[in-house]
């Protein structure tokens, strides 16, 4: 099968590979450049254990052609937080119990960082729909909202502090 | 005491052990992607196994041609059962004392059964091979009914176990019979339901489920042929366990293997069982020299490994015309699919199911299970449930709310005339357990004065009364349930699984600096062992559980242990770390005696140090005693500071719990509301308030998806319906319900430290409050029996049938 020859940003970091038109962008990441936060739990675009985001949207990275990246800017969950630190989500997720095998975590953070840039003062109805596309095993999701409100209650105080 | 010495409180704190709700260490990691799963695993040369899936649930494999498959670029090699013949690895023995196909042997007996094994350079390569094997089948007759599997002409599905006419648990009386296991007096049952005031009857089915963790089965295996040393890293829940199995089943010796379970993405049973896929990438492997990696996607998982449940539960239960309990009888038609590959330990083919009496006192009691083949995927596993609890609470909790409507009682107050009383514990159970402990009417009265019952039930009969006259279409529903769970399998003299005693293990190296590692038999898969094991630690020897490091999965490195599930972490394996602590404490005295220049007597235990008893101001904290174990030669002890325990605990732990659910039923489209969910759990000594919680929602969430639309259906084709996550349901943030925790604490008066373990209680709990509310909404109108899952379409069938809809 004829490759493709495809560049994207991951994390701010220029990444140029060559693909097969059919391989899918969490394979990419996973297998090529060895970002594994990002994880496979379903193939079929339900669990939301893949989710990355793309040019400002949450996507499922199980079901996006790594083809349909070509240009992107691509941030996972190693893209968050720095090297002094914990994203607020990060730590908010670790202060509530918001996580426990740890395998939908990084999908699930990934998406909440989306969903608090597109609404910031979410209610706890906004981050349960918000977040359903998310599944967890493990928590029953009580803590991985309360985790969300958290971490926007503490943004928010950020940023009126900044100004 | 001395200004330099810090208040005991103070020094309590510091420690973070029993108690605290200490925030999770493993969290770090996982919060930023750099956790370490199976997957994620990439070695030199790794290659890829995938499997060639029956697509029919009972046929005659007629031939297998894997040529066109082979001339793929990248495809080393495709096995069947042919290739594994000469290795005596085409079958391979069960859990349970039966054999299993490892890639189908002449036919195969169900759907997502295991054909053949693709071996390629990579996921994409073995996918398309794996279309191209050619596999020629020749339809059979298919029983997926464990009672029509029980007529004469019923098809045959094990043609290799013909003319056998004993099982590993007794006589088998069919072709597709199992085995049949008793408990209890029968005559004595019988006699009890023949004079009884009252008999309430009914049928219980407890549907066929599965644990769906989030991230599937697999492994990656590696056979390193310079030094004959095998290594596979795998999602195993018990990794001691696979490597005697490995070793018995291979050949290769036991000190020669390696299993290491990394992180671990949820296991809920499904990842105990040792499945075809880890055996063929271990052959992958060795015919090849280099690591294969299989990793099954979800529909594999769904279909193929580990299913859970499926009981039917025929009951007879007898009482007084006042309430009183009588007798109990159950039979049991368990569909066990294709192979017998319940985990269960070896002498309980139906688990702990014999825990059924609940938390009643029943005097008398029989329990029959018959044990069935059908062309299912084989399994049986405890899905968070200590082998069978789930279905045997389901059973006692549904049979009460029957007997209530016999008797024309309130259910609540039928459940607490019956509790065994605080006074009789240790109590002898009819079908032969021995409670440790309990306090039942404590739990069930600050249950429920905390959900206002007797409010609710006002509000109930109100809302009836709105109903018919035609004012509201929605039916309130009180579930109740009062479980008790058995767990911390087990005693070695009575729990085994493969021949392999079920205790467990601790070994505790102090280092010089007085910080410390740990290592257990055991294998967190989400529940936080790295943190709660080091605060028990903290709590026994005096060092802050920050400055303990927890280590499992390993087996060159841990002591020997038989994992995690059935709850039995906490009771076992937290039993064998507080008695390593105690060991080290008792060394660490003898030197401080020493360093003190008194008699070992004559020092006490205080916190983290011992002090000169009387003298406070003269002491050696837990840091300097550890030092001088290196750097000090005392006289009669040896340098150092370590101990090991391998635990076998006296009994199982008995937690309980008071689990209410309140919820809202439109009677003409089927949905719900659950508008209260108020759990009460009594798992003894509570190690760390925060995990108990997150433990329970969890655990609740499991159960209300069972409850309420979770399902592992199959056509009358042996067709699985519910193969990928559209279709098996696993609720989203947006239904799942907002959970109310509560507690009380009765310790188990023979574990070390009172803990009973908690983990399952939520499954186990949750199931018969969520469908005792479905039952109790329509109980006005005549409802006795509905199956679950309770989805909206079954409910709205019930309304129906009630002849609700007008």
């Amino acid at each position: 099968m004829g490759k493709m020859h495809i560049k994207l940003t991951v994390n701010g970091k220029q990444e140029e590979l060559l693909a097969e038109p059919r391989e899918l962008l969490i394979h990419v990441l996973r297998e090529r450049l060895g970002i594994t936060g990002p994880h496979i739990g379903c193939e079929t675009s339900h669990c939301g254990a893949c989710t990355v985001d793309m040019d400002g949207k949450s996507v499922k990275s199980c079901t996006v052609f790594a083809a349909q990246a070509n240009g992107a800017n691509i941030t996972t969950i190693e893209g968050l937080g720095n090297p002094d630190g914990l994203h607020v989500l990060q730590q908010m997720f670790k202060e509530h119990h918001g996580l426990q095998c740890g395998f939908c975590t990084p999908g699930m953070i990934t998406r909440a960082w989306r969903l608090l840039q597109e609404n910031p003062n979410p209610t706890e109805e906004d981050v349960r729909f918000g977040m359903a596309g998310n599944l967890c095993r493990c928590t029953g999701y009580q803590n991985i909202v309360k985790a969300i409100l958290a971490a926007a209650a503490e943004l928010n105080a950020a940023k009126e502090a900044a100004q | 005491m001395n200004e330099m010495t810090p208040p005991k409180a103070e020094r309590a704190e510091a420690l973070k052990g029993l108690g605290t709700a200490r925030k999770r260490v493993e969290d770090a990691r996982f919060t930023q992607g750099k956790g370490n799963y199976v997957d994620d695993l990439k070695l030199p040369g790794m290659l890829f196994g995938d499997f060639v899936r029956s697509p029919y649930a009972h046929a005659r494999v007629k031939s297998i041609n894997a040529d066109k498959a082979k001339a793929i670029p990248g495809v080393i090699a495709v096995l069947t059962a042919d290739d594994l013949r000469p290795l005596n690895l085409h079958w391979m023995p069960t859990l349970a004392g039966d054999v299993q196909m490892v890639l189908a042997d002449g036919k195969v007996l169900f759907q997502g059964q295991e054909v053949a094994f693709v071996v390629a350079e990579d996921r994409y390569i073995a996918a398309d091979a794996v279309e191209l094997v050619e596999v020629e089948y020749e339809e059979l007759p298919v029983v997926v009914d464990p009672f029509k599997a029980q007529a004469d002409d019923a098809p045959v599905l094990r043609e290799d176990l013909a003319g056998k006419t004993e099982g590993a648990h007794g006589p088998r009386r069919h072709h597709n019979h199992i085995f049949t296991w008793e408990q209890g007096d029968k005559d004595a049952t019988d006699a009890v339901l023949g004079s009884a005031d009252v008999v309430a009857e009914e049928m219980v089915y407890y549907h066929r489920t599965h644990p769906c963790p989030l991230e599937t089965c697999g492994c990656v295996a590696s056979m390193d042929k310079v030094n004959g040393k095998l290594t596979v890293h795998g999602t195993f829940q018990a990794p001691h366990a696979v490597r005697t199995v490995a070793s018995l089943i291979s050949g290769i010796a036991e000190h020669n293997i390696r299993i290491i379970s990394p992180d671990i993405g949820g296991g809920f049973g499904n990842k105990v069982g040792v499945y075809p896929g880890y055996i063929c990438a271990i052959v992958a492997s060795i015919v090849t020299g280099v690591p294969v990696k299989w990793v099954e996607d979800r529909m594999d998982n769904l279909m193929a490994t580990a299913f859970a449940r499926d009981y039917w539960m025929k009951g007879k239960i007898a009482a007084t015309k006042d309430g009183k309990i009588t007798g109990l009888w159950c039979h049991v038609t368990a569909d066990h699919g294709a192979f017998d590959a319940c985990a269960d330990p070896t002498k309980f083919p139906a688990g702990f199911f014999n825990i059924c009496t609940g938390s009643y006192d029943i005097p008398t009691a029989y329990l029959a299970v018959d044990g069935i083949y059908t062309n299912k995927a084989p399994g049986g596993v405890a899905y968070r449930c200590s082998f069978r609890v789930t279905e045997a609470a389901y059973f006692i909790e549904r049979m009460i709310e029957v007997l209530a409507i016999e008797l024309g009682m309130d259910a609540a107050e039928l459940r607490a005339k019956n509790f065994i009383k605080k006074e009789q514990f240790p109590y002898q159970s009819a079908l032969g357990w021995e409670y440790d402990s309990g306090d039942y009417h404590t739990a069930w009265d600050k249950a429920l004065s905390a959900v206002g019952y007797t409010e609710l039930r006002k509000e109930q009969a109100e809302r009836v009364e709105a109903f018919k006259r035609g004012e509201t279409r929605k039916l309130l529903g009180i579930g109740l349930c009062h479980f008790t769970e058995i767990v911390g399998a087990g005693p070695v003299k009575n729990c085994d699984i493969l021949g392999l005693g079920m205790f467990d293990s601790c070994e505790i190296r102090i280092h010089p600096t007085g910080s410390a590692i740990a290592r257990l038999g055991t294998i967190s898969q989400g529940q936080g062992h790295a943190t709660t094991f080091a605060q028990i630690l903290a709590s026994e020897i005096g060092i802050s559980a920050d400055d303990i490091t927890i280590e499992e999965g390993d087996t060159d490195t841990a002591p020997y242990g038989l994992g995690t599930y059935g709850s039995r972490s906490t009771p076992v394996a937290g039993a064998a770390t507080a008695m390593a602590g105690r060991k080290i404490r008792a060394k660490a005295q003898m030197i401080a005696a020493y360093l003190l220049e008194v008699h070992d007597n004559d020092v006490e235990w205080d916190i983290d140090r011992f002090m000169v008893k009387g003298a406070p101001e003269r002491f050696k904290t837990m840091k300097e005693i550890a030092f001088a174990s290196y750097n000090q030669a005392i006289p009669g002890l040896e340098p150092g500071l370590e101990a090991v325990s391998y635990y076998d605990p006296p009994n199982m732990t008995y937690p309980f719990g008071a689990y209410i659910c309140v919820m809202e039923i439109d009677v003409d489209t089927g949905e719900h509301e659950i508008r209260q969910f108020y759990a009460l759990d009594d798992c003894g000594t509570r190690i760390n308030p925060m995990i108990i919680e997150g433990q329970v929602h969890g655990g609740a969430t499991e159960g209300y998806a069972i409850a309420m639309g979770q399902e592992l259906a199959y056509d009358d084709m042996g067709n699985v319906k519910t193969g990928t996550l559209m279709d098996f349901f696993i609720p989203t943030s947006w239904e799942t319900p907002h959970y109310t925790t509560d507690h009380t604490v009765t310790p188990s008066p023979h574990h070390p430290i009172g803990a009973k373990g908690v983990g399952e209680s939520p499954n186990v709990g949750s199931v018969p409050a969520f469908s005792n509310a479905v039952h109790d909404a329509f109980r006005p109108f005549g409802l006795k029996q509905a199956h679950m899952p309770h989805d909206h379409w079954r409910i709205w069938k019930i309304a129906r049938d009630l002849g609700l809809h007008g």
